[in-house]
């Protein structure tokens, strides 16, 4: 089976590097180092364990971002994928994720055909989980987040979808696009000699004018999305604790507790 | 003249930091406390390319150069000097004096493999009474026709026992003395008449293993002759050459290592109401640590680099491992030395990079033996 898989990457500031600016509670990024965003690099990882069981799949890893995100791009070819386009465009830049996916659309729809989208689940530095499914939507395909399971069966799929408290098993069919949590997989590491081959390979540049873009639906100027203000979320509370005298009694406050908000009979 | 890494130099770096920190730094205690080889750690670096970096990717290798081997060496040995040396003695020791004098066919049967990782290698030339005095070799093989037969032993062979090829050496015309009368043999683990000796029990580098090598009647193919008869000399004076670079990585590995180790330390701990980050008598000492640091890698980089561009490097492999090294012992001296108490435990790590650092001023050529190298260099033989 050959199937043709397309990544969707992003590369991001290592937070555990990252520090907060006290006045402008804005993010520093200068000096910060930049990384394979890490739902991203699960994505991938998928991705080469379908080409390990079958080697003739087809991997083509996709980023938008400043021409430095060559390098990420190099990572994920060193690590086992088989091409990487670089969208990157001053005309693309400050793109919320509504832009971001029309320009990532406009890129799928330019390479064709596909079997499979992987994409991390969310980036650590937007946090917004949105881009993924998006493009899902832009494309007219199904999606399933947050899959933390998959399997393949010829060509239908099934995954399965991490929820808060369990999972959900899915079945769909390609072509689909699937978000991946770090539960997926552990991501490989690159190889020297990828690394070697890697960084001569030939990386293509796509602009907005590439893309055959609308220059109305990419950019800052395009985007909806306007950032008031950064900050840390409050965080999650405890949970409820029963404590009673006896195990007994403990037991039957917390049936009792279930019962009243009808999540068991 | 450039002194900016390339960026395959770089994600080499970034790569083997990764790998070294997950996979090796949590098991490097361990080890050393079980003196056990951590033959899992072998397999993981032979899937990612570690053991065949400046190996063409004709013959299995990554296809790197000597910089990104040494940095390879030194981003291990970072974090556990044992793995570092079973790297470099099988890159530098077995695949190097393959690729240098390995016949077509012999590259393909040895190299191959040893370069992929699926086979380790390792080197024997040092016995009881040839250490520094490397010419007096006791171990003999004889022309027996269709084969030759090996008899004597070897010993402190790193990679000992584990290894599956050896490169030996042993003299082939006695009358010929050291050079062309030794000669270089391919060994294979499971030749008739070879077999494993004394497993040493060691100061440092402890998850290493060292053992001696004992040849009784021991039967090789004519065709596991390396190199021409009495060439073996120069084939062992050649690999060791190579070899300084990969022990002078070992030995900036592990003296970046206890650096880094102690500026963390510094930080957290606090005497007298302030860490010790904000004491400039230990902040003088860290500063000059670094120095020495430096210079040693420049030293490193520079031989490698002359090593990939041919150039006559041998008194520069020299220099280079007999200042690491002493950087090696300066700095965890005074790592220990800066941890108090604490660095004189088995809890934090310099302890074990102290005892680690001794050996990389004896292999390969004592510091004594470096300085015989550059010092000829200088007034000739």
């Amino acid at each position: 089976m050959a199937l043709k898989i397309i990544v969707c990457a992003k590369q991001v500031p290592d937070t555990n590097e990252v520090k907060i600016d006290p006045v402008k509670n804005t993010l520093i990024r200068e000096g910060v180092p930049s990384i394979l965003n890490h739902d991203d690099a699960n994505a991938l990882e998928e991705a080469l364990k379908i080409k390990d069981q079958y080697p003739d799949t087809h991997i083509t890893v996709i980023t938008m971002g400043p021409p430095q995100a060559k390098d990420l791009l190099i990572e994920c070819l060193a690590m086992g994928a088989d091409k990487g386009i670089l969208i990157s465009d001053r005309a693309l830049g400050g793109s919320d994720t509504w832009a971001t996916s029309n320009a990532l659309a406009a890129a799928v729809k330019k390479i064709g055909d596909f079997d499979i989208i992987f994409a991390g689940r969310q980036a650590i530095d937007g946090d917004t989980a949105q881009v993924g499914p998006q493009l899902a939507e832009k494309l007219g395909i199904p999606q399933v987040t947050y899959v933390k399971e998959f399997s393949m069966d010829g060509k239908e799929i099934t995954v399965k979808r991490a929820l808060e408290d369990g999972y959900e098993v899915i079945k769909l069919q390609m072509p689909c696009m699937l978000t991946a949590i770090k539960e997926l997989n552990t991501p490989r590491y690159m190889t020297i000699g990828g690394i070697y081959d890697a960084v001569k390979a030939d990386i293509p540049v796509w602009g907005a004018k590439e893309l055959e873009v609308d220059l109305n639906k990419v950019g800052l100027d395009a985007s909806p999305t306007n950032v008031f203000r950064s900050f840390t979320p409050a965080p999650k509370g405890k949970g409820v604790m029963i404590e009673r005298d006896t195990v007994e009694e403990t037991a039957k406050a917390l049936l009792e507790m279930l019962q009243e908000k009808y999540i068991i009979a | 003249m450039n002194f900016q890494l390339t960026k395959e130099q770089e994600f080499v770096r970034k790569m083997v930091r990764k790998f070294a920190v997950t996979e090796v730094e949590p098991i490097a205690a361990d080890i050393d406390k079980e003196h056990r080889f951590p033959i899992e750690t072998v397999e993981k670096m032979a899937r990612y390319g570690l053991l065949g970096v400046p190996i063409p990717k004709e013959y299995g290798g990554a296809g790197g150069d000597n910089i990104s081997y040494a940095i390879t060496v030194e981003e291990l040995s970072r974090v556990c000097a044992s793995t570092g040396v079973i790297c470099s003695a099988h890159t530098s020791l077995c695949a190097w004096p393959l690729l240098a004098y390995g016949t077509e066919e012999q590259k393909q049967k040895y190299l191959v493999p040893i370069a992929k990782g699926e086979k380790l290698g390792a080197f024997g030339l040092t016995e009881p009474n040839a250490g520094t005095d490397a010419g007096s070799q006791q171990t003999r093989a004889v022309d027996k026709g269709d084969h030759w037969e090996l008899n004597g032993a070897k010993v402190f062979i790193t990679n000992g026992g584990y290894a599956d090829v050896y490169i030996v050496m042993a003299m082939t015309d006695k009358s010929k003395g050291t050079r062309g009368g030794i000669s270089a043999f391919i060994v294979e683990k499971g030749f008739e008449g070879f077999s494993i000796g004394k497993t040493e029990e060691k100061m440092g580098i402890c998850a290493s293993s060292t053992t001696e090598l004992v040849f009784q009647n021991c039967i090789v193919p004519k065709e596991n002759l390396l190199g021409q008869v009495g060439e073996g000399f120069k084939i062992a004076m050649s690999t060791l050459d190579g070899g300084r670079i990969g022990i002078a990585a070992q030995a900036l590995g592990i003296a970046q290592g206890a650096f880094d180790v102690t500026v963390d330390y510094m930080k957290s701990r606090r005497q007298f109401g302030r860490p010790l980050s904000k004491f400039q008598a230990l902040q003088f000492g860290m500063a000059e640590m670094r120095t020495r640091i430096e210079a040693a890698r420049l030293l490193i980089y520079n031989a490698a680099n002359m090593k990939d561009n041919n150039l006559k490097y041998g008194p520069y492999s020299a220099m280079a491992k007999l200042y690491a090294a002493e950087t090696a012992m300066y700095v965890t001296t005074k790592a220990v030395q800066f941890h108090g108490g604490y660095g004189f435990t088995k809890d934090y790590p310099v302890e074990r990079m102290m005892r680690d650092a001794k050996i990389t001023e004896i292999y390969e050529g004592t510091s004594e033996v470096q300085k015989m190298v550059i010092s000829a260099d200088i007034f000739g033989k």
